[in-house]
């Protein structure tokens, strides 16, 4: 299984390619909210791109009160 | 443009304000247009309606229809609660109970139109497909999706069920929608698609089945027991009747099924914002179904 430092790795490199934000600025504990500049259904967006990147399930109830993106690879990896 | 026909409009083709339809070599295509999210009230019930009314003269002349959406965000964001809400705050509790039992009724009757139809229908569905706008595409035959389409009933978390007639139609479609792909694509599934069909209900790494069974169960406890009580009384019923005549070895179904539709009306609701259900908040549900 892939380690959970990769994970966090490709969720940081899926969102900044996606959201066109340089990589650089993206750093594990950043509010995903405000470093991408998102909205809730942008939110949604970027939840159904990670299924299909990692191919697992994250219901949205998995993803209540996640907004960094350590918190969020934890939940992806849990299920990887 | 107004809602109301133009001079330019004949039942093949239309413009309106939420939606549009045009029929083209043998096609109705029914688009929705109703920004931010197609949310369903008034207006996109009255141009539906106006949509089902020609329905009969234009069904003659095509063999499929397909609904989608223009709108970005994607297929549509459900019912217009805010719209309902706001309704039913400049009249009396019985007057908007009354007003969203007809909003219901008036909807399920051009639900029931779309999903009796005599031809084949598609719903071309992507992004937000959540509420009553899901509902609105299991009325159709088959759902394409593009891959970022997201689908989800919400109401719970309001505290209310699903109202469309989504329900009922999740029951028959369930597997249903499976066998009719099969069946009227000739198209084979691997085990892949198998599970995806509906075997499991969610899928999770090694060792984890029992945090995410807790974290499940955690979600669960934060609906109100009644609503959710209720919305498992329709979506899981025990099949008495079907139970019946397996054991009596029946083999013939006599008649036609006749589908119940499900009205569902949240006193709660009417009379108090839409909310989360907490805890244990009641929600005094009002369910009427007809037949």
């Amino acid at each position: 299984m892939p380690s959970p430092n990769q994970t966090l790795r490709e969720v940081l490199d899926l969102a900044a390619a996606h959201f066109k934000v340089p990589r650089e600025k993206l750093t594990p504990d950043d509010d995903f909210f405000k470093t991408l500049g998102i909205d809730s259904l942008q939110a949604l967006d970027l939840l159904t791109r990670l299924e299909q990147h990692f191919n697992v399930e994250l219901p949205d109830y998995e993803l209540q009160g996640v907004s960094d993106f350590r918190t969020l690879a934890d939940r992806i990896q849990a299920r990887r | 443009m107004s809602s109301g026909r133009s001079r330019d409009d004949t039942m093949a083709s239309f413009r309106g304000e939420a939606l549009s339809w045009e029929l083209r070599d043998g096609v109705i295509e029914l688009a929705l247009h109703r920004p931010p999210g197609n949310e369903i009230g008034t207006l996109i019930l009255c141009e539906l309606e106006k949509f089902v009314e020609g329905l009969e003269e234009i069904t003659r002349q095509a063999h499929a229809l397909i609904v989608y959406s223009t709108i970005k965000a994607g297929f549509s964001a459900g019912a217009d609660l805010r719209e309902l809400f706001d309704g039913a705050q400049r009249v009396s509790k019985t007057e908007a109970v009354r007003g969203v039992r007809d909003f219901l009724e008036r909807i399920h009757r051009v639900m029931n139109t779309i999903d009796a139809l005599p031809l084949t229908t598609i719903a071309a569905v992507h992004g937000v497909t959540f509420g009553g706008g899901f509902e609105l595409a299991l009325v159709c035959d088959l759902i394409v999706a593009d891959k970022m389409a997201r689908f989800a009933f919400p109401e719970l978390r309001l505290g209310l069920i699903p109202g469309f007639g989504g329900i009922p139609r999740l029951k028959r479609d369930l597997g249903n929608a499976v066998v009719r792909d099969l069946l009227l694509t000739g198209r084979s599934f691997n085990a892949a698609k198998a599970q995806s069909a509906g075997l499991v209900s969610q899928t999770v790494a090694e060792g984890e089945s029992l945090r995410i069974a807790r974290s499940t169960a955690a979600q669960l406890k934060k609906f109100d027991r009644q609503t959710a009580s209720a919305a498992k009384r329709f979506i899981k019923p025990v099949p008495y009747d079907e139970l019946k005549r397996s054991r009596s070895g029946t083999k013939k179904i006599r008649g036609e099924h006749r589908r119940a539709t499900v009205l569902a009306v949240s006193v709660g609701w009417v009379s108090d914002p839409p909310r989360p259900v907490k805890g244990t908040s009641p929600h005094e549900l009002r369910v009427a179904i007809s037949r």
